[in-house]
């Protein structure tokens, strides 16, 4: 090897080493595979009209037929078409999962950072709401409220997901806060006069993204799962279509007993495929965070 | 002296949260039929007008604020009195069955199913953390962590639903729904509980399947960060054996956190599984809450919400009494 060649590799080395630093945060291969998921969901939802053309619930089609050319899903028991229902579902179950997941992080970061921040009186009942909300277990909760609510459709779910959702994550947030304003530069900018916005703003939110994005996707699954749940018992809108209606039609036309298993079978796993890419990029993001759950890398070292 | 006086310190400050816990959650369970638009049960009312006898009207109509002159704060009170007493009035659809009764027979069945599939996931999952953690690096060890966070993300009542199906409907292997056969009666001997048994197969594996991997990654994250310890480094490199580094540094080590929140798990058992006993037309208080929805049945949703939430300030309760005796640094805290 001459010193030439030697000075070029070295030369790339330094160079590529210096542009990984630019791709921070450097995704791993789960986190593409999550992402992907995630964008052709969004995808599927926003084209839903150029995907599957017409009325998802319009009773146009031989019923009870298995998937076929014509239907790809198959029909259900009224002559609809499985597959442009799970097309059209996605922009149901997409919308509450991102809106009450956002909302309810939403919630968690004001009332994390307030409690924790503030400290004193506000810090002990805002504490107090969250022990309240962590205990009082979810899924029943909802169920009791939803039942109680008349008028029934996506916005009601998604406010009653966001009330009961953020508890956990203020919890943690909060936790975060108290630990981060010990830090040096925090005191440091309180010792400076800086105003609390531009602390909070500026030193402890930064600071704390990845757990906020941690939060928000954890949100963002609970809310899908929870949606559909509260949609196949029946306490959503019955009439929109989303996954978890589907669910709740195919089990109230027995569509088990009628061995219609293409009716149940792909609405449920669109919400394992769409909640699999959102756990997926989640616990890529928990590595990055938590440098000890990294796999550890093999150094090679450079033969001078 | 001092140090045991905190102590029950402790326990007396955390009594008195849960007692105000308890308070909010009746408080709710008060308020958020009042606040609806259009009272819910003033509908119900009208609805089995003749079909009840007036004494059971009249106590439904205390009960949610319809046709009463009573101020709202003496319906508060009257309120609060009879959910200290126990009595939580009477299920419109099992009428005249008080809702405590319907609870009492419902209980069982709940805490037998959810109790021990919450008991089987803690198992096994934990085992496979262990694993994982102990085998990083290896091929399986990297996979069950990302195969069980995808599983996690499942709906667990679609799984049952498939489970059903397939399992149950088509090859027949698995009764499709109930707790028990209905020509066996239930008791102690071996027929009956190996219907009990069958009958719970199928729900109980939806259950583990979908609640193990948080168990596992409970672990799994525990053991990884008390590996990398000095401790455990030194006891490697004194030279001992893996398999008692791993257990007596390692495992031992990453079970407190573990068992609190298996102990609080516990407390969600009453409330857990409510999509899958609904599949399988399980009689416990899930179904029995969904039931309650589907018919409007408020005395009694009421009264099950009062018993889920119960359950898991218990579970909590306790969880802080086995701290307070356990782990020394809490007392001082």
């Amino acid at each position: 090897m001459t010193t030439q060649t030697a000075i070029q590799n070295s030369t790339v080395a330094v160079r590529s080493s210096t542009r990984r630093r630019w791709r921070v945060p450097q995704l791993s291969p789960k986190a593409w595979v999550g992402l992907c998921i995630i964008v052709l969901f969004v995808l599927v939802a926003l084209l839903a009209p150029v995907i599957a053309p017409g009325d998802p619930t319009a009773e146009t089609f031989i019923p009870d037929q298995p998937p076929s050319g014509q239907n790809l899903l198959g029909t259900t028991a009224l002559g609809q078409d499985v597959f442009s229902q799970v097309v059209w579902g996605a922009r149901d179950s997409l919308l509450v999962s991102f809106v009450a997941g956002f909302l309810s992080t939403f919630i968690s970061v004001l009332v994390g950072i307030t409690a924790g921040f503030l400290g004193g009186w506000p810090d002990r009942i805002l504490s107090f709401l969250i022990s309240i909300f962590l205990v009082i277990p979810g899924l029943p909760l909802l169920i009791v409220l939803s039942s109680y609510v008349p008028s029934k459709g996506e916005w009601v779910t998604i406010a009653v997901l966001a009330v009961t959702g953020w508890a956990w994550g203020a919890r943690t947030l909060r936790s975060q806060v108290l630990t981060l304003r010990e830090h040096d530069y925090v005191l440091h900018a309180q010792l400076v006069g800086q105003r609390w916005y531009s602390i909070v703003f500026g030193e402890i939110l930064p600071n704390m993204a990845s757990l906020v994005v941690n939060n928000l996707l954890f949100a963002m699954i609970g809310a899908l799962l929870a949606e559909a749940g509260l949609d196949f018992l029946g306490l959503g809108n019955v009439t929109a279509v989303s996954w978890g209606t589907m669910l709740y039609w195919a089990q109230n036309n027995a569509a088990l007993i009628n061995g219609l298993w293409w009716w149940f079978i792909p609405p449920g796993l669109a919400i394992t495929i769409y909640g699999g890419g959102l756990a997926l990029l989640n616990f890529s993001l928990d590595e990055i965070t938590n440098p000890r759950l990294r796999k550890r890398r093999v150094r090679v070292r450079v033969k001078g | 002296m001092a140090r045991r006086s905190q102590g029950w310190q402790f326990i007396a400050s955390k009594l008195g949260l849960y007692i105000l816990i308890f308070w909010a959650a009746i408080t709710l369970n008060f308020i958020i039929p009042r606040l609806m638009p259009g009272n819910p049960a003033s509908a119900l009312m009208a609805k089995s007008q003749g079909k009840m006898p007036p004494s059971a009207l009249k106590a439904l109509e205390d009960a949610f604020g319809i046709n009463t002159h009573v101020s709202l704060w003496r319906q508060y009170l009257g309120y609060l009195r009879n959910t200290v007493t126990g009595h939580m009035g009477i299920s419109f659809t099992n009428f005249p069955v008080p809702v405590a009764k319907v609870i009492g027979e419902m209980l069982p069945w709940t805490l037998f199913l959810i109790g021990l599939s919450t008991i089987i996931a803690f198992f096994i999952g934990n085992i496979l953390g262990l694993y994982s953690a102990w085998r990083r690096g290896g091929k399986i060890a990297d996979a069950l962590p990302v195969a069980f966070t995808v599983i996690s993300a499942m709906p667990y009542f679609w799984i049952a639903l498939a489970l059903l199906y397939f399992l149950g409907f088509s090859l027949n292997w698995f009764p499709i729904s109930h707790a028990i056969g209905s020509n066996i009666k239930a008791g102690w001997n071996f027929q009956s509980i190996g219907s009990v048994i069958d009958h719970a197969t199928l729900p109980a594996f939806s259950i583990v399947v979908t609640s193990m991997g948080g168990w596992m990654m409970q672990m799994r994250n525990n053991l990884i960060s008390i590996l990398s310890h000095d401790y455990v480094q030194l006891a490697q490199m004194k030279g001992l054996p893996e398999p008692e580094v791993m257990r007596n540094y390692g495992a031992r080590n990453a079970m407190l956190p573990v068992l609190t929140s298996f102990a609080m798990s516990l407390g969600f058992v009453v409330g857990g599984a409510v999509l899958v006993e609904d599949v399988f037309n399980y009689p416990g208080i899930g179904y029995a809450l969904v039931e309650a929805v589907g018919n409007s049945d408020y005395p009694l949703m009421q009264g099950i919400f009062l018993i889920i939430v119960s359950a898991v300030l218990l579970a909590n309760l306790i969880v802080d009494l086995l701290y307070t005796f356990l782990d020394p640094r809490i007392r001082r805290a």
